[in-house]
C-alpha cells in the first residue's frame, strides 16, 4: 500500500485514489506490455529497474505480463523472437508498446538490427498494432543522443518515423516513478494521463524545474555559485550562473528527487542539463557557462 | 554441420548476433556480430570538452558512470587539472558502487538463467531448500520454511495465470540445467531478492552522484557534490553499503559457490589466453601505483609472469568490421576511417565492432584478467579470495581460464573491492576532520589551458577501458574509446584470428541447436555490453598513441 500512496501522490491523484490504485494493479489478466529497444544505452531500462513503488518484481510478476524486453527476457534468438510474435499476433490492438532509443534512418536503417531486422522496420511494423506506444527516455521521445549533431545515423523518433502520437517520458534517463506512473493511470483510468504539447504526461513534466527548485531563493536573492570548490557551492546557492538548465526545462526532479529520494542532480551541486527537453544535447549545450 | 544463429542475444546491454557451427554436439567455429551502431566519438567533435563526460557516459547505461570517469579523467590530464584528494576518493567510492551493482545484477539477473531452471523451482521442498540455504550460507536472510514457501507460491501463482511474460519461451527442463530442485528454488528466492537489493544499492551511488543511472557530479578534477562532504551524508553511504556488502557476503558469494559446485564441468569450457588490465582504484594520490587493481598484461595464460602494459601497442583492426580504412589498422594516419555497411559475411565483414589487439594478439579484458593480473602480482585480499574458492570448490588454477573462472573472478574482486571501499570512506573522514572540503580543481575554466592531449585508462566492470581526448581552443578536436566489450567480442582482426569471444566458444557443448542455452553460457560470462563497443575512430589520431599514460 505505501507505494500505491507514493504513486498516487506523484500522479497528482487525491488520497482517495488509494485504494483505487491498488486494485488497479491487481487486474487479471495483466496487461500486456512489448518492449523494443532500438538505439539506445539501457539506462531506461536499468532506470525503470530502480523503481520502488512498486518495486520491479511487483510491477513484472502481479502488474504487468512484460512479455518481450531484451534485457531481462529468459530466451535468446528464435525463441526470444517467439515471445514477441506471440504476443503481438495473440494481444493486437491489446497491447502496450514501450520504446526506448531512437530509430536510425540512414543507410536504409543498417545502423541497428535486430534477428535481422532493420529497428526502423521493425517499429514500423509493431508500433500501428499497438493500443498505446509509449517511449521511455529522451531519445524514443525525441531522436535523443544518437541524433545530437551531426546525427551520424539519421537517428529520428518514434513518432516521427511512425507517424503514431506517442506518449512521451523523456529524461536521460527518465525517473522511473514517472514511468510506472503512467502505465498505473492507464491501468486505473483506461486511458493514458493529459499531456502537454510535447506528449508529456502533465502529472510528472506540468512545470519547470526553476519553480520547483529549493535553491529558488537564492536566485531570487542574487545568491550564486561561480565555481564549482566554493562557500558559496557548500551552502548550496544558485547554480544558474554555472549553466542551469532548471528555467527551461519542465520535469518533476526537485519534488520526487531520484532513487528513493536520494537526492537530483542540483543537490549534487551541479547545473541541470535539461535532459527531458527536446534537442537538448543541442538546443542546450555547451552545459557549462564559462567563467 | 549445423549453423546456429542466435539473435537477438538477450539479458545483455546492447545488440549482439551469435552465429556459431556444431558439429557432433560441439563449437567447432563462432562468430560475434554487433548490431547497432551510434556514433558517439563523431558528435564530440568541436564541442566543449566538459561535456564530453555527460555525452560519452551515455554510451551505456548499464555500466551506467563508468565512461563518465574515463572521459573527466582523459580532460584531468590533457588540461594537467589538479585532483582534489576528495574528489579522487568521491570518484572512487562511486566507481565501487558502480561495481557493487552491476556484478549483482550481472549474476541474477543477466546469467542466472542460463544455469538456473525457474520451472524445477516449482518441484522443490520448501523445508529441504531451507537447509540447503542455511547450509550454503549460515546468515543468509529469508532462508526460512516459510520463506520458501512464500516464494514457491508466487512463483506458482505466476506460472498458473499462463502470462509468463520475460521468462515465457526459457530453457526450461534444457538436460544442461543441472540443479537440484532445492537449489533452483533457493536461487529464483534470490534472484528476486537481487531485484529489490540493486535498487537500495543504486542509491549508493545517487548520494554523491545525483542519481542513477547516468550520475551527474563531476568536474574537472574532482566532483561537484560539495554540499554532501557532511557526517550525514557520509553515514547514509556507509549504511548503504554495509547492507550491499551483507548481501555480496551472505548471498552473492555463497550463492556463486553453490552454483558452481554443480558446474564443475564449465572449469574447461570457454577459456582464452591473453589478459589485459589497465589496472584501477586509486587507493591514494599516486596513480598508477596506489592501484587496488594493478595493471598487466598475461600471454599463454602464465598469470605468474605479468608484464606491464605499453599502450603505444595496441592497434584496432577493421578488415571484418563495417568500416572504411587501412584492414590492420597499424598505421591508422592513411586514410579516414568511416562507417559503411554492406551486408553480413562471415567470411567478410560482420560487425560493427572493430577488433582492438595488443602486441597483435586478441586479449580478454574483465574480471578473469583483472584478478589473474593481481593474483600473478601476488596482491594479497586477491590471492586470499581466488585461493579460498578454489579451495572450496576444490579446483586448480588451471580452471581459472574458463567459463565458470570468469563468474568466480567477477564474485571475488566485487568482494575485493567492495571492502577497499570501507577504507576509501575513512580517508575521506580523515580529510574532512583536517577541514580540507576540497572537491574539485579552483581554477575557473578560462584560467584552465586551452589546449592538450590526454588518455583516461580505467578498469571498470567488463574491463579495460580507454578514452582518449584532443583539445584545441577549448573545443575537442579529437575523442576516441577503446573499450572492454570491444576487446571481448569484437570479430576477427586482420590475420583472421578470433576475438576472445568467438575463441572461447570454440568446444563449447550444444545439446540441442535449437536451444542453445550452452551458448548462452559464455557468451554471458563477458557480461556483453554492447553499445559501447561500437563507435567510429578518427583515423587521423595516431597521435593517440603518443599520449602519456596516467
Amino acid at each position: 500500500m505505501k507505494y500505491c500512496t507514493v504513486l498516487t501522490a506523484t500522479m497528482g491523484l487525491s488520497s482517495a485514489y488509494v485504494g483505487k490504485v491498488a486494485a488497479a494493479l491487481a487486474s487479471a489478466p495483466r496487461p500486456p506490455v512489448i518492449w523494443l529497444a532500438l538505439a539506445e544505452c539501457t539506462g531506461c531500462a536499468e532506470s525503470t529497474l530502480r523503481t520502488m513503488y512498486p518495486w520491479i518484481d511487483e510491477l513484472i510478476l502481479d502488474i504487468i505480463s512484460l512479455d518481450y524486453h531484451e534485457t531481462i527476457m529468459a530466451p535468446s534468438g528464435e525463441a526470444a523472437e517467439k515471445s514477441l510474435h506471440d504476443s503481438v499476433t495473440k494481444n493486437a490492438g491489446k497491447f502496450i508498446l514501450v520504446v526506448d532509443g531512437a530509430v536510425p534512418t540512414g543507410d536504409n536503417g543498417n545502423f541497428g538490427t535486430v534477428a535481422g531486422k532493420t529497428m526502423l522496420e521493425l517499429v514500423k511494423e509493431i508500433g500501428p498494432k499497438a493500443m498505446a506506444t509509449v517511449c521511455i527516455g529522451t531519445c524514443a521521445s525525441y531522436g535523443g543522443l544518437p541524433a545530437a549533431a551531426p546525427n551520424p545515423t539519421q537517428a529520428k523518433s518514434v513518432a516521427e518515423v511512425t507517424g503514431l502520437k506517442t506518449v512521451n517520458i523523456p529524461g536521460c534517463p527518465p525517473n522511473p516513478i514517472n514511468f510506472v506512473g503512467t502505465i498505473v493511470n492507464f491501468l486505473l483510468f483506461g486511458k493514458l494521463p493529459a499531456l502537454d504539447d510535447k506528449g508529456r504526461p502533465l502529472f510528472a513534466y506540468g512545470q519547470l524545474i526553476h519553480d520547483q527548485c529549493p535553491r529558488r531563493g537564492h536566485f531570487e536573492a542574487g545568491e550564486f555559485v561561480t565555481n564549482f570548490n566554493s562557500e558559496e557551492a557548500r551552502k548550496g546557492f544558485c547554480l544558474y550562473q554555472m549553466g542551469c538548465k532548471g528555467p527551461e526545462t519542465y520535469n518533476n526532479c526537485p519534488i520526487v528527487k531520484w532513487n528513493d529520494g536520494t537526492s537530483w542532480p542540483v543537490q549534487a551541486g551541479h547545473p541541470c542539463i535539461g535532459c527531458s527537453e527536446p534537442n537538448f544535447w543541442d538546443k542546450f549545450t555547451p552545459f557549462f557557462k564559462s567563467s | 554441420m549445423a549453423r546456429v544463429v542466435i539473435d537477438p542475444i538477450t539479458r545483455i546491454e546492447g545488440h549482439l548476433k551469435i552465429e556459431v557451427e556444431v558439429q557432433n554436439g560441439k563449437v567447432t567455429n563462432a562468430w560475434s556480430s554487433s548490431t547497432l551502431f551510434r556514433g558517439i566519438e563523431i558528435m564530440l567533435q568541436g564541442r566543449d570538452p566538459r561535456d564530453a563526460y555527460l555525452f560519452s557516459q551515455r554510451a551505456c547505461g548499464v555500466c551506467t558512470y563508468i565512461h563518465g570517469l574515463a572521459s573527466i579523467r582523459s580532460l584531468d590530464n590533457a588540461l594537467g587539472a589538479k585532483v582534489a584528494d576528495n574528489g579522487r576518493i568521491i570518484r572512487t567510492l562511486l566507481h565501487g558502487s558502480q561495481y557493487l551493482h552491476d556484478h549483482v545484477v550481472h549474476f541474477y539477473h543477466l546469467h542466472a538463467l542460463d544455469w538456473v531452471d525457474i520451472v524445477s523451482a516449482l518441484k522443490a521442498d520448501p523445508k529441504k531448500t531451507a537447509e540447503l540455504a542455511t547450509k550454503v550460507s549460515p546468515n543468509s536472510p529469508g532462508a526460512g520454511i516459510n520463506d520458501f514457501k512464500a516464494v514457491q507460491a508466487r512463483v506458482k501463482k505466476f506460472v498458473d495465470s499462463g502470462q509468463l511474460g520475460p521468462f515465457a519461451n526459457g530453457y526450461w527442463g534444457h538436460p544442461a540445467y543441472k540443479l537440484p530442485p532445492e537449489a533452483n528454488l533457493m536461487a529464483v528466492a534470490h534472484y528476486l531478492t537481487a531485484l529489490r537489493q540493486q535498487a537500495r544499492t543504486a542509491r549508493l551511488m545517487a548520494i554523491f552522484g545525483g542519481k542513477n543511472p547516468h550520475i551527474q557530479s563531476m568536474t574537472y578534477g574532482g566532483v561537484t557534490c560539495a554540499m554532501d562532504l557532511t557526517p550525514d551524508r557520509i553515514a547514509e553511504f556507509k549504511y548503504l553499503w554495509k547492507e550491499t556488502m551483507d548481501f555480496v557476503d551472505n548471498v552473492y558469494i555463497p550463492d556463486v559457490l553453490a552454483v558452481a559446485s554443480f558446474y564443475k564441468d564449465w572449469g574447461k569450457i570457454g577459456g582464452t589466453k591473453n589478459f589485459l588490465a589497465y589496472g584501477d582504484f586509486p587507493m591514494g594520490p599516486k596513480e598508477p601505483d596506489s592501484y587496488l587493481m594493478p595493471r598487466g598484461a598475461i600471454f599463454n595464460r602464465n598469470f605468474m609472469k605479468v608484464e606491464p602494459v605499453d599502450i603505444t601497442l595496441i592497434t584496432e583492426q577493421i578488415k571484418h568490421s563495417w568500416y572504411e580504412g587501412d584492414p590492420k589498422g597499424l598505421n591508422p594516419a592513411n586514410g579516414e576511417t568511416k562507417p559503411k555497411f554492406d551486408k553480413y559475411d562471415t567470411d567478410g565483414r560482420y560487425s560493427w565492432m572493430k577488433a582492438p589487439r595488443y602486441k597483435n594478439e586478441p586479449m580478454e579484458v574483465g574480471p578473469l584478467a583483472r584478478v589473474l593480473v593481481a593474483y600473478g602480482k601476488g596482491v594479497p585480499p586477491v590471492k586470499e579470495n581466488v585461493d579460498a574458492v578454489l579451495k572450496k570448490l576444490a579446483i586448480p588454477p588451471e580452471a581459472l581460464f574458463s567459463t565458470l573462472g570468469r563468474v568466480a573472478a567477477r564474485a571475488v574482486e566485487t568482494k575485493v573491492i567492495g571492502d577497499a571501499m570501507g577504507t576509501l570512506m575513512g580517508q575521506l573522514i580523515d580529510n574532512i576532520k583536517k577541514g580540507d572540503l576540497n572537491v574539485c580543481d579552483d581554477r575557473p575554466w578560462d584560467q584552465m589551458p586551452s589546449e592538450g592531449m590526454g588518455a583516461g585508462l580505467n578498469d571498470v566492470p567488463r574491463g579495460a577501458l580507454g578514452h582518449w581526448i584532443d583539445i584545441k581552443e577549448k573545443k575537442i578536436v579529437n575523442y576516441q574509446m577503446v573499450v572492454p566489450s570491444t576487446w571481448n567480442i569484437g570479430p576477427r582482426d586482420a590475420s583472421d584470428k578470433m576475438g576472445p569471444l568467438e575463441e572461447a566458444l570454440i568446444g563449447t557443448p550444444v545439446v540441442d541447436p535449437k536451444k542453445p542455452v550452452e551458448i548462452l553460457r559464455t557468451v554471458h560470462s563477458f557480461d556483453p555490453c554492447i553499445a559501447c563497443g561500437v563507435h567510429v575512430i578518427d583515423t587521423e589520431s595516431n597521435e593517440v598513441y603518443k599520449f602519456e599514460v596516467v
